[in-house]
C-alpha cells in the first residue's frame, strides 16, 4: 500500500499529540487512515458497542444508529448492544454488512442519576456473560449523541478515554472532580491529568472489564455510604483513569457538544452531544 | 514539543526529551517489577568497547530497574570487571570467532533467537539489543519500553525516503522499493516485549538465511533486514535520535539531549576491518 512518507519534524504543532506517559492523543492529521486500516483490517476484529437508552432517551436511538452506520468503524465488524427498558421502541435501522444489533431489556428508573450509576454494573455483567470470547474491543457510548465525521480504527487501543470538550483548556483545580473525601471518586486538589468524558469509554474487552468492575465497586461503596459523586459515573471514571492511565486518548473531536461553537483546534467534529431539553427527557430534574 | 513529531501516523509515540515525565513513567513501571534483558555482541576487537559501554550504562541506563546484561563474545576472558548496581547482573556467552560480517550478522540473530527461546522467554519482560560501540551520556529509562521499539537513525531523520539506504535489489529479502518507507531505523537499537522481539529475530533470521542461500548480502546487513521488518510490522514506540547519536555529528536544535552515542574507536588499537557498518 502506498501512503505519504511520515515526517520526523512536521505535524500538528498546535496541540499535544502525546501525553507525559507517552499515550498518543488522537487528532485529525496525526494519523493516516490507510495505514491504520492496513494494520487493523488484517486482524479481523469485532468491536462491541454498548448504548443505554432508557425512558425518553429511546428517541435518540434513531439518529445515533443511522449516523453510526455512516461514520462509525466503517468496514469493521460491529455489534451494537442496546440496553433499554422499552425494547419495542428500538427503531429498525438498516445495518451494513458484518454489523448487528442486540437489544437487552433492563428495568427503568425514575431518577436519571440512578440510570447513570447502574451502567457500570450492566457493562461488567455483559462482558462477563457474553463478550470475553467473542469480541476484541468494546466501546461504551452515550446515546444522546450523533456521529458527524469519521470514527475509525485509530480509536482502538488497550484502554481508551476521551477528553471532555468542556474542560480541555481548564486547569485541573477547576475540573469538576468529586472533591469530598468521603466518596470513592475523590480526587484532591493538585492532582489530575485531563478531565475525561463519561460519554466514551473503550478498549480491549479485558481492560474495559477491569474498569467497569472497579468503578462498579467504588459506586457500591458510595451507595452504602449514601453518597453520590458530583457527576456520577464520570467522577468514578476520572478517578479510575488517574490511577490507571489510558493507553490512548481521543481528542475532543471525538466528543463535542452541539451547543458549543467550533474552535480552531477542532478541525473536525466526529461525535457530538445533541441539544436537548433536559426537562423533557429526564425522568427527574 | 512543537518542533518535532511526537506521534507517528499509526499513532505510535516518538520519544523525545520533554514529551514524557520520568516520575510518572517510573510510577507506572516500577510497580510492575519488570526485568529488562540487554544483549550486546562484542566479537574480536569489539571487546574494547565493553568497559565504556557497561560503565556508562551503570550510570544512565534503566536506573532502578532489574537489568540483566548478556554479553556475547569470542573472548570471555576479555570482558571487563565492571561494578554493577543492585538488581543488575551480567552473563557472558561464548560465541565462535569469525572474520566475515555476514557470518557475524547471521550469528547474532541466531544467538539471539536461541537465547530468547531458552532463557529469556520465561524470565524477563522486556529486552533490548544494543550495539557495543556506543556509550550512554544521558538518561535512558522506562520511557523506552513498549511492545516493539525501534530507534530513528540519526543520519537520515530529515531525509526523504527515496534517499534511505534501504536494500534496493529485489533479489534480497530485505528489498524495499522506491516510494515506500516510514523512517530509517538504526540497527544499533531494537527492543520490546520478549515475544515481539522473538518474532522480529525469527523473521530477520529467515530473511538472512534466504539471502545467504542466494549468495546475496544486504547493503547494511542486519539493519536492512530490520528496516524491512519494521516497514511491515510497525513499531509501537519509536525512540528519537537522542537515543542513538553519533559523536561525529554536531548537535542540532531538535536534539536537546544525547543519551547514547557511537564511540569513535582508537584507530591504533582497532583492526579497521572490524569498524562498524552503517554508523
Amino acid at each position: 500500500i502506498l501512503y505519504k512518507q511520515p515526517s520526523v519534524l512536521n505535524g500538528r504543532k498546535d496541540v499535544i499529540t502525546v501525553t507525559p506517559w507517552l499515550a498518543p492523543v488522537v487528532w485529525e492529521e496525526t494519523f493516516d487512515k490507510t495505514l491504520i486500516d492496513a494494520i487493523y483490517k488484517m486482524q479481523n476484529i469485532t468491536v462491541a458497542t454498548t448504548v443505554f437508552a432508557l425512558g425518553k432517551y429511546v428517541q435518540f436511538l434513531k439518529d445515533f444508529l443511522e449516523s453510526a452506520e455512516r461514520h462509525y468503524l466503517q468496514g469493521y465488524r460491529v455489534h451494537y448492544y442496546i440496553f433499554t427498558d422499552q425494547p419495542e421502541a428500538v427503531p429498525m435501522v438498516t445495518l451494513g454488512a458484518n454489523r448487528n444489533l442486540t437489544t437487552l431489556k433492563i428495568p427503568g428508573s425514575s431518577r436519571w442519576q440512578e440510570i447513570t450509576l447502574r451502567r457500570m454494573e450492566k457493562l461488567e455483567k455483559l462482558i462477563d456473560t457474553q463478550m470475553i470470547n467473542e469480541v476484541d474491543y468494546i466501546f461504551s457510548l452515550d446515546v444522546d449523541t450523533k456521529f458527524y465525521g469519521h470514527w475509525g480504527a485509530e480509536t482502538l487501543g488497550d484502554i481508551v478515554a476521551v477528553i471532555h470538550p468542556g474542560y480541555y483548556s481548564t486547569p485541573r483545580d477547576e475540573f469538576p472532580y468529586e472533591r469530598r473525601p468521603e466518596s470513592q471518586a475523590y480526587i484532591p486538589q493538585g492532582m489530575g491529568d485531563y478531565y475525561y468524558g463519561g460519554a466514551v469509554i473503550g478498549g480491549l474487552v479485558e481492560e474495559v472489564h477491569k474498569l467497569a468492575k472497579t468503578c462498579r465497586t467504588q459506586l457500591d461503596v458510595d451507595k452504602a455510604n449514601s453518597i453520590e459523586a458530583a457527576w456520577q459515573e464520570e467522577s468514578h471514571l476520572n478517578k479510575y483513569f488517574l490511577y490507571n492511565k489510558p493507553s490512548k486518548i481521543l481528542s475532543p473531536e471525538y466528543l463535542w457538544q452541539d451547543f458549543k461553537s467550533k474552535t480552531d483546534d477542532i478541525k473536525i467534529i466526529r461525535f457530538s452531544q445533541v441539544i436537548k431539553n433536559y426537562a423533557e427527557v429526564r425522568p427527574n430534574p | 514539543r512543537k518542533d518535532v513529531i511526537t506521534v507517528t501516523p499509526w499513532l505510535a509515540p516518538v520519544v523525545w526529551e520533554e514529551t514524557f515525565d520520568t516520575t510518572l513513567i517510573d510510577a507506572i513501571y516500577k510497580t510492575q517489577n519488570i526485568t529488562v534483558a540487554t544483549t550486546v555482541f562484542a566479537p574480536g576487537k569489539y571487546v574494547w568497547f565493553l568497559k565504556d559501554f557497561l560503565e556508562s550504562a551503570e550510570r544512565h541506563y534503566m536506573q532502578g530497574y532489574h537489568v540483566h546484561y548478556y554479553i556475547f563474545t569470542d573472548q570471555p576472558e576479555a570482558v571487563p570487571m565492571v561494578t554493577l548496581g543492585a538488581n543488575r547482573s551480567l552473563t557472558t556467552l561464548k560465541i565462535p570467532s569469525s572474520n566475515r560480517w555476514q557470518e557475524i550478522t547471521l550469528h547474532r540473530m541466531e544467538k539471539l533467537q536461541k537465547l530468547i527461546k531458552t532463557q529469556l522467554t520465561n524470565e524477563v519482560d522486556y529486552m533490548f539489543s544494543l550495539n557495543v560501540d556506543t556509550k550512554f551520556s544521558g538518561h535512558w529509562g522506562a520511557e523506552t519500553l513498549g511492545d516493539i521499539v525501534a530507534v530513528i537513525h540519526p543520519g537520515y531523520y530529515s531525509r526523504p525516503y527515496n534517499e534511505f539506504p534501504y536494500e534496493r535489489r529485489p533479489e534480497s529479502q530485505a528489498y524495499i522499493p522506491q516510494g515506500m518507507g516510514d523512517y530509517y531505523y538504526g540497527g544499533a537499537v531494537f527492543g520490546g516485549r520478549v515475544e515481539e522481539v522473538h518474532r522480529l529475530v525469527k523473521t530477520c533470521l529467515m530473511q538472512l538465511e534466504l539471502d545467504k542461500a542466494n549468495s546475496i548480502e544486504a547493503m547494511w546487513h542486519e539493519e536492512s533486514h530490520l528496516n524491512k521488518y519494521f516497514l511491515y510490522n510497525k513499531p509501537t514506540k519509536i525512540l528519537s535520535p537522542e537515543y542513538q547519536w553519533q559523536e561525529l555529528k554536531f548537535k542540532i536544535n531538535d536534539i536537546k539531549i544525547i543519551r547514547v552515542s557511537q564511540v569513535t574507536p582508537n584507530l591504533t588499537e582497532m583492526n579497521p576491518d572490524f569498524l562498524s557498518d552503517s554508523m
